[in-house]
């Protein structure tokens, strides 16, 4: 039980980084990245190829140390992040959406098919957990991965919370809710778009390199849309906005899925068991559409109040009002 | 200090504004009247940079803008509100107003990491400075309200507020007294005045005549996306092209 727990933990934290990252997009910005799996896997094979055993007849196996696959991860999914905002930032609105949800599918299938960079539809092995020589046991070293993700989420939050509590994540609120008047009271949208839209990236790619130092292991079958849908879960019902509420929701949208997912292995007769992963797709969206229709505001709302600096608050304002009337 | 030289722009068949020149004197009020629909906002978004020109040149302190965008023209000293006042309904009111303060070292999302310490100096300066914009636009007590909570008429001060943060050179008000309560236009008249006679120039939109004839000199007349005249407030009252195309009987 301690040793599913701590896997459990493990994985709420990857998720909860990259939940992080969509709220920099869609919580601040108003940016709809449909393709959030897309960074992940960036970051994931970026990681692997960078970090893993040398292989023959394969491209990439470089061996290289762990921090090094991680920076080469985060750089990877952000300038992925610039190429795409660069072609689609100054479109209409939707055509992000539309181009991050068709880039996410094309680099899955890419990775299905491409075996001399990615091992194709077997993935890449054995690729080397970080400091795993200093630990004994599986238990030890499960609990140092999940300090290492603990203190990477920490640093993630805290890095967040500094630059969005700021004047900069207070133009990104403004372009979010009146694009025109931000730009009319003289600030570059553009510009912050494409920062959020990076920045928010970089953190898919730091969770996906992450999960692969995790499982030792990258399939294209980690990258499938559904991720996607989980992670927006996850920040819809914990609450867009607020980076608390990335947290929780990953926490819960988690412990829902996992939960699910046991019932469906220990409840159902076997032939049922194929259609039970469905059911489990199912209960996501039923989550989502609920949080959507009787608390919009996910579990923990934003706040009125932005800057850390501004003083004399008197009240928490918009949440305060909007949860005495539901 | 602005010249705008047959500025026209059509939406579709409809020529919004056509074949417009105008010409902005440095320190003065001007005004811009017309019927509904003469055109008057869309002048404003073309010298605003929301909207391009079809044709037709923008000079601001003698240099052409007609390719720049609008917050580049903000930067630089145009300031404008909008008719229908665009608040940040979720931010408070306060931050609606800080948002605007120009060349924020916390702008730069680096400087959140490395520079706390004088975003929070600056944050603060800019909260005091804020603060007594809002006391001068009568919303002080509102501070710390989400905008979306805010009346009409406030949106409209709200506005106002926002670009004074900055020191605009040139402001564009598109119809700032309407739906604002008459003791509080007589206190937006005085502002103005106080403002025009710290050095900003003003070009101003309105229905209100008696605010127009009050402060503006001198006064531009549009209709149907032409201009139509120019004149003082005595010259405007007596024109009959005037008369016929927007003042009626009424004066
Ligand atoms: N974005 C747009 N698309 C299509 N037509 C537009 C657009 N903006 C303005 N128009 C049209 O251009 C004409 C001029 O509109 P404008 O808003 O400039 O008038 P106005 O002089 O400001 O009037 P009012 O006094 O009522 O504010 C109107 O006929 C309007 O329907
Ligand atoms: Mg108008």
């Amino acid at each position: 039980m301690t040793a599913y727990l701590i896997f459990f933990f493990t994985v709420v934290g990857i998720y909860a980084i990259a939940v992080i990252g969509l709220n920099l997009q869609w919580g601040f910005t108003g940016l709809f990245n449909a393709g959030v799996v897309g960074f992940l896997a960036i970051g994931g094979y970026t990681f692997a190829i960078l970090t893993g055993p040398p292989r023959a007849d394969f491209f990439g196996g470089f061996s290289m140390p762990f921090m090094v696959g991680i920076a080469g991860a985060i750089i990877a999914s952000m300038f992925g992040a610039l190429l795409l905002g660069l072609a689609t930032l100054k479109l209409r609105e939707d055509y992000l959406a539309i181009t991050t949800f068709g880039i996410a599918i094309t680099i899955q299938l890419a990775a299905l098919n491409s075996d001399w960079l990615t091992g194709g539809n077997l993935g890449l092995h054995g690729i080397p957990r970080p400091l795993q020589d200093l630990f004994e046991s599986n238990a030890a070293y499960g609990v140092f991965y999940l300090g290492l993700v603990a203190v990477t989420l920490g640093i993630v939050y805290w890095g967040v919370e500094a630059i969005v509590r700021s004047p900069w994540g207070r133009v990104l609120k403004a372009i979010r809710e009146d694009e025109v008047a931000a730009q009319s009271l003289g600030k570059n949208v553009l510009r912050y778009r494409l920062e959020a839209l990076m920045l928010g990236a970089g953190l898919m790619g730091l969770s996906g390199a992450l999960y692969v130092g995790f499982i030792a292991y990258i399939s294209p079958f980690d990258f499938m849309p559904i991720v996607t849908f989980q992670i927006w879960t996850m920040l819809i019902l914990g609450g867009s906005g607020n980076n608390r509420g990335a947290i929780l929701g990953a926490l819960v949208v988690w412990a829902i899925w996992s939960g699910s997912g046991a019932l469906v292995a220990n409840m159902l007769p076997p032939v049922w068991q194929a259609r039970g992963g469905a059911l489990q797709s199912v209960l996501i969206g039923l989550l989502l559409v609920l949080t959507l229709l009787y608390r919009p505001r996910g579990l923990i709302g934003e706040e009125t109040t932005i800057s850390r600096h501004v003083t004399g608050t008197t009240g928490a304002g918009l949440t305060k009002k909007k949860e005495t009337k539901a | 200090m602005l010249n705008a030289r047959s500025l026209s722009r059509s939406f579709g068949r409809l020529k919004a504004v056509d074949d417009v020149s105008l010409s902005i004197a440095q320190g003065g009020i001007t005004g811009l009247i017309g019927p509904n629909g003469a055109g008057k906002t869309t002048l404003f978004n073309l010298l605003a940079g929301s909207l391009q020109p079809d044709s037709g040149e923008i000079l601001f302190q003698n240099r052409p803008i007609q390719q720049k965008t609008p917050d580049w023209r903000f930067r630089h000293g145009i300031a404008r509100t909008f008719q229908i006042a665009r608040p940040f309904p979720n931010m408070s009111v306060l931050e609606n107003v800080l948002l605007a303060a120009p060349a924020q070292t916390g702008e730069a999302f680096w400087n959140g990491w490395f520079r706390q310490g004088r975003i929070g100096a600056e944050e603060r300066r800019n909260q005091d400075r804020a603060h007594e914009i809002l006391e001068f636009t009568t919303l002080g007590r509102l501070a710390h309200e989400p905008a979306a909570s805010l009346s009409g008429g406030q949106r409209k001060l709200l506005e106002l507020a926002r670009i004074l943060m900055t020191d605009p050179k040139l402001i564009l008000l598109d119809e700032p007294a309407a739906g604002v309560n008459p003791a509080l236009v007589e206190t937006l008249c005085e502002k103005i005045l106080a403002l025009n006679a710290r050095g900003i120039t003003f070009l101003l939109i309105e229905h209100n005549m008696d605010l127009i004839m009050r402060l503006c000199r001198p006064i531009h007349v549009m209709a149907q996306g032409k201009m139509i005249f120019e004149g003082d407030g005595a010259a405007v009252r007596s024109d009959p092209r005037v008369i016929d195309a927007y003042l009626g009987d009424v004066m």
